[in-house]
């Protein structure tokens, strides 16, 4: 098992290298005029060029990608053009909060999605089956941010039961940052009230991620579950007299949801992508809504760090999956 | 004698395609999308034509109507700028629409390209293309998207470029499996065996022969392309105003909700109702097209 998790570690590390290279290439290479970009449009030719020199931008581009690459393993993404703060400390900051939006929309989808994809695998072609199939078709067509005007203007705006954006009442201090998700330090410090209005502000937004992925798990637990119920154990089961509540839930289910944790590793970096539309609706701190507000200014470096970001969690995570799916399913592990 | 193999062979290609029909119309989700898509095109050809306030369209204002709430003359209100919303959002068609099938077209045909490259040809051809594709592949398209279209600026072109350049991988791969197979058959055997020139089997004989997944992809596709389109309208490095956008018209509206909704929620179901009917379509055209995924 051990060396199984270690092959998986070792093959992501050219898969890093490429992504350094593709962002280098966005960043540095795509934009006709990255300095003049950066210097504004009433820069001096001298001024553009100190801003050349201050960035090496004047240099070779092999060796300005040298450059960016021992940066960024030292933790260096280099420098917004336009704050001119670090690229990395503000990502540190942002971070924690899209990790707790993208997990609690990842939670709601499977909670929500797995369950009712069986369902309609069991009443497979009655009407909870067509149901579910209209619904989820509806929930993957539904743009995200549309989604996430429509629950604000019922749920914040007209109903007012809860807020309509940002992750905490700017009055008040947030919970003590151990994990930096909020709902979780407040359980650890024991504040219960913090818990509550943390959960309150993560509702809305939540929900609007969750709905597609939702929609997905449910269509491919619908799938595996028909083809698990197809499988000769079921039969032999059926035909020995079991009952169809011990089938589903002791036989079915299991052998259904490992081929489903594929997609929801796949559905991870999907959401991940996502936050930026839902974190720029509702106000949430996070990373998206960093690369969004660095788009309007045009400064590319937190956008491409992001990218990036993004990139190596999505990896990590299709690693963390390929695990769990070599736990569940022992015949994965020796292939 | 000639005849008669010929004639057989369109024979059963009418019954197939006949059969494939019958079964399209038989399901009633599928000719459901196929109506809202012909709907679709529709306003994609006429929407301009036809928007009841053409002055709107072309930017300009009526600021004696501001803010007016849905009404006889004005069905979806009016905007901040006193523009029918109606006009605006049927204007609109067309950006969206041909906006997301540029993205599709570009993408199929950059991915078919690397995609049967890499499955006719295997070896290192293949391994430096597919290793190429798969980085491509784990950053989200969106991001991917966002990142290209940041450093291009802003426009209409730019934006289909870098969607585009994101869209290919996933064409790569489903191309290079069916070469992979289609390699194998003995058709293509037989068309090596005439002496055949690889472009010639390539093109003539596995092409044509796996036409139809790539069919059923892009139009699966086609909506998720709208939606791409509509979400860096969104954030604001899309198509620019005064062109009609959906994305672009939500991102202004939503500084007016919730007294004037209405500015933000016909934009919105437009784009909703057009991306839902092209799923719908692919769903179905998926089941009779594809024989591995029948429900």
């Amino acid at each position: 098992m051990l060396r199984f998790i270690l092959r998986r570690i070792l093959l992501i590390l050219p898969v890093l290298i490429g992504m350094t290279i593709i962002m280098f290439v966005i960043a540095r290479v795509l934009p006709g005029d990255p300095v003049g970009l950066a210097a504004g449009p009433n820069a001096t030719r001298a001024e553009i060029e100190a801003l050349a020199r201050e960035f090496g931008l004047d240099q070779p581009l092999w060796v300005q990608y040298w450059t960016y690459l021992s940066g960024l393993v030292q933790g260096d993404f280099g420098t917004s053009l336009f704050s001119r703060r670090p690229v990395a400390t503000d990502l540190a900051a942002y971070l924690p909060a899209t990790l707790e939006l993208v997990f609690s929309a990842l939670l709601l989808a499977i909670l929500v999605g797995i369950p009712a994809g069986l369902m309609a695998a069991v009443w497979r072609n009655k009407w909870p089956d067509y149901l579910s199939n209209i619904l989820s078709v509806a929930a993957i067509s539904m743009p995200r941010f549309f989604l996430g005007l429509l629950l604000q203007l019922c749920f914040a705006m007209w109903l007012m039961w809860l807020p309509l954006g940002g992750r905490f009442p700017i009055i008040f201090d947030p919970p003590p940052g151990v994990t930096g998700f909020y709902t979780i330090d407040s359980i650890i410090a024991g504040d219960w009230d913090s818990f509550w209005t943390a959960l309150r502000y993560l509702a809305l937004p939540a929900i609007a991620m969750s709905l597609s992925p939702l929609a997905t798990i449910l269509r491919m637990m619908r799938a595996s579950t028909i083809e698990v119920m197809h499988q000769d154990y079921v039969t032999t089961a059926r035909a020995l007299g079991l009952s169809p509540r011990l089938i589903v839930f002791k036989y079915v289910l299991r052998n259904a949801i490992s081929s489903s944790l594929t997609v929801i590793g796949l559905y991870f970096g999907w959401l991940l992508g996502g936050t930026v539309l839902v974190e720029t609706v509702f106000d949430w701190p996070g990373i998206g809504l960093y690369a969004t507000s660095a788009i309007v200014s045009q400064d590319f470096m937190p956008v491409v760090s992001v990218a990036l970001v993004i990139g190596v969690l999505f990896v990590t995570a299709n690693i963390v999956i390929d695990v769990l799916y070599g736990l569940i399913n022992p015949k994965v592990r020796y292939q | 004698m000639t005849d008669v193999p010929q004639d057989s062979r369109r024979s059963a290609r009418a019954e197939a395609s006949r059969r494939a029909f019958y079964r399209f119309r038989q399901s009633r989700l599928s000719m459901v999308g196929a109506t809202m898509v012909a709907v679709v095109v529709f306003f994609t050809l006429f929407g301009n034509l036809l928007a009841p306030y053409p002055e709107h369209v072309r930017g300009g204002l009526n600021t004696a109507e501001r803010f007016q709430a849905p009404s006889l003359a004005h069905p979806f209100g009016t905007n901040e700028l006193g523009q029918d919303v109606l006009s605006l959002v049927m204007a609109g068609t067309p950006v969206s629409v041909a906006a997301g099938f540029a993205v599709v077209l570009i993408g199929t045909v950059l991915g078919v390209v690397v995609g049967a490259l890499a499955g006719f040809n295997g070896g290192w051809i293949d391994d430096v293309l597919m290793r190429f594709s798969d980085l491509m592949l784990t950053i989200p398209s969106l991001i991917l998207a966002m990142a290209v279209a940041a450093a291009l600026g802003p426009g209409f072109v730019n934006m289909i470029i870098a969607i585009a350049l994101s869209w290919w991988p996933g064409y790569a791969r489903l191309v290079r499996g069916e070469v992979l197979q289609a390699r194998e058959e003995v058709y293509v055997a037989a068309a090596r065996a005439i002496g055949a020139s690889p472009a010639r089997v390539l093109f003539r004989h596995i092409l044509p022969n796996i036409v139809s997944p790539i069919i059923v992809k892009m139009s699966l596709d086609m909506g998720f392309a709208i939606l791409t389109v509509a979400a860096l309208g969104f954030i604001g490095i899309g198509v620019r105003p005064p062109t009609p956008e959906w994305g672009t018209l939500l991102s202004i509206a939503r500084n007016y909700m919730p007294d004037f909704w209405w500015t933000a929620v016909f934009p919105g179901m437009a784009m909703f109702l057009a991306v839902f009917g092209f799923n719908l379509l692919g769903d179905g055209l998926r089941d009779v097209l594809d024989p591995r995924a029948r429900r």
